[in-house]
């Protein structure tokens, strides 16, 4: 399907003390199924405000959002959001933060077995099976973001919203993450919408690359497509010339043709 | 996070010495290492606990016996402890009849305090209108002296025992209401994110997002409710008579049993910081490694 996630016109503003501030605008972009898109851009540019638009966590102020056809009316499962800081609620273990994705998307249809399998298996993507009952205080950054992860793979989302979700983790975990995030979306299939400001990440793990212009009034400046052969190896790309073309692009848009003044 | 700093593997220690504590001496014997830091947690308190003692004879030397010190005290709270559950009419029983009867009373207000505050503070918290609504009376009721409502509930319910049971109800529903509702707008917009993306129900919403994330704050306010209770029971208790430790002070005053007022100061000490180290040890089981 090729118009999966559909944005069309979008304009978003926020009312404050202030006056109008206007975050978007024109913002047009249509994602495929099964595409991985990153959205890169510097701070403030409202690359978070398209990915919530498109999660429902925000209403546009103008403009129409599509998801499988549908006008997108409020976030839902379908829709799995990983959250920037993994909001993972620390009364529950890691399993019960998944089980209570899992629970809410499949309880209606499914035995509890079936839930606990489901949730099991998600751990086990994110090979966390060891630290199941363990509450997110015990645990690390990286694991706990992994724990965001499978909570929301586990939804078996139509599309896989991440809001930099690797943004808060050492370099190395990151790299990690990243690689796992390779491998799960080979394996999975999914649409991904991943918000970020890696130029090397971004060209990691995207097909797409959406990069923003600076806000206000921010919108789509370039995309840029990445057509490196998958399965993708960090440490093979290194040496790829094409690797290194796409992120001089990247490099180039966000630092020449939109350089961003020192606040 | 903590960091070791790479500088002092390499360099050489400074000469200089520094005056060594008595502590870290001992320390620095193996044998006796394991005990140090039992030694700093004990030996401070001790030394104040002593210090106050010391400070208690010299006041009471000083007023030539109208203030029992130390010693007398001590004799008569053997003695009055020795049988603590005894009965002698509606007027003469035991310290530890009082004692139940005062911790009954504040059980009492202090439950029925939580029954309506914790489910009020949570709909303040949780609906703008109703906070806005509630606002003027909270902040007008809430300064006044728990005592002032005590004729008016001598008027309504004829009785002692009810009307302070009442004056603890109306003194610890304030902070009940309050850190409830704070905790409930305090609940992180991430936890709420996650219920509004899983379309949870309002009532899962309430079950595993909202109790459990204002179930600090909310310990808080009924930390400090008990608080506010114990120092008002013996006030109230003063005032309406009956069996109660605030009554008992008053008999003892009446009987010039200085001791006995000493012993009742300390008994109210010793209950009220029991009573907030349970609930300190509660708020800490509570928290789930958040900060609070």
């Amino acid at each position: 399907m090729d118009r999966f996630v559909e944005l069309e016109n979008i304009r978003k503003h926020f009312d404050t003390k202030k006056g109008r501030f206007v975050a978007l605008q024109d913002v047009n972009l249509t994602i495929r199924q099964g595409e991985f898109v990153s959205l890169i851009g510097h701070s403030g540019c409202g690359k978070s405000t398209v990915l919530n638009i498109i999660a429902g966590l925000l209403d546009p102020s103008d403009g129409i959002a599509l998801c499988n056809g549908r006008e997108i009316d409020g976030p839902g499962p379908e829709r799995a959001v990983v959250f920037q800081n993994h909001s993972l609620l620390p009364w529950l273990t890691c399993y019960g933060n998944i089980l209570l994705a899992v629970e809410r998307v499949f309880g209606a249809k499914e035995s509890k077995l079936q839930l606990a399998a489901r949730t099991e298996e998600a751990l086990a993507l994110v090979g966390l099976q060891h630290a199941r009952d363990k509450h997110p205080h015990e645990i690390s950054g990286g694991m706990k973001q992994r724990v965001g992860i499978a909570r929301a793979l586990a939804m078996e989302p139509k599309v896989l919203l991440m809001d930099e979700p690797f943004g808060a983790l050492d370099a190395l975990t990151r790299a990690n993450l990243q690689d796992e995030m390779v491998k799960i979306v080979e394996k999975t299939g999914s649409t991904v919408v991943m918000v970020t400001h890696d130029v090397d990440e971004a060209v990691l793990l995207s097909d797409r690359i959406v990069m923003m212009t600076n806000g206000p009034a921010a919108t789509v400046g370039e995309i840029l497509s990445v057509d490196l052969p998958r399965p993708r190896n960090r440490l093979a790309l290194a040496s790829d010339p094409a690797y290194h073309a796409c992120r001089s692009a990247v490099l180039d848009f966000l630092y020449q043709k939109h350089k961003r003044e020192a606040a | 996070m903590t960091v070791a700093k790479p500088v002092a593997a390499n360099m050489p220690l400074p000469r200089r010495r520094k005056p060594v504590s008595p502590v870290a001496r001992l320390a620095a014997t193996p044998v006796l290492a394991p005990v140090v830091p039992l030694l700093r947690a004990v030996v401070p308190p001790l030394l104040g606990l002593l210090a106050f003692l010391l400070l208690w004879t010299l006041v009471s030397q000083l007023s030539r016996g109208s203030l029992p010190g130390p010693v007398s005290t001590w004799a008569s709270a053997r003695e009055l402890f020795a049988d603590p559950f005894y009965q002698n009419g509606p007027n003469d029983q035991g310290i530890g009849w009082n004692i139940l009867m005062s911790l009954g009373r504040v059980g009492m207000g202090f439950g029925m305090a939580a029954l309506v505050g914790i489910p009020l503070g949570f709909l303040i918290g949780r609906f703008d209108f109703l906070a806005r609504m509630t606002a003027p009376v909270i902040s007008l009721l809430r300064p006044v002296s728990p005592l002032a409502w005590l004729p008016i509930g001598l008027l309504v319910f004829k009785a002692a025992s009810p009307a302070s049971i009442w004056v603890i109800f109306i003194s610890s529903i304030w902070p009940m209401i309050l850190n409830t509702a704070a905790g409930v707008r305090a609940v992180p917009q991430d936890y709420l994110n996650v219920a509004r993306v899983l379309r949870l129900s309002e009532w899962k919403v309430f079950t595993v997002i909202l109790l459990p994330a204002t179930l600090p704050h909310m310990l808080t306010g009924v930390r400090l409710a008990v608080g506010t209770a114990w120092l008002v029971i013996v006030a109230a208790e003063m005032l309406t008579g009956g069996v109660g430790l605030g009554f008992w002070v008053w008999d003892e005053w009446n009987n010039l049993n200085v001791e006995h007022i000493l012993i009742a100061i300390f008994v109210v000490g010793l209950v009220g910081l029991l009573l907030e180290q349970a609930l300190v040890w509660l708020a800490r089981k509570a928290s789930f490694g958040q900060e609070n």
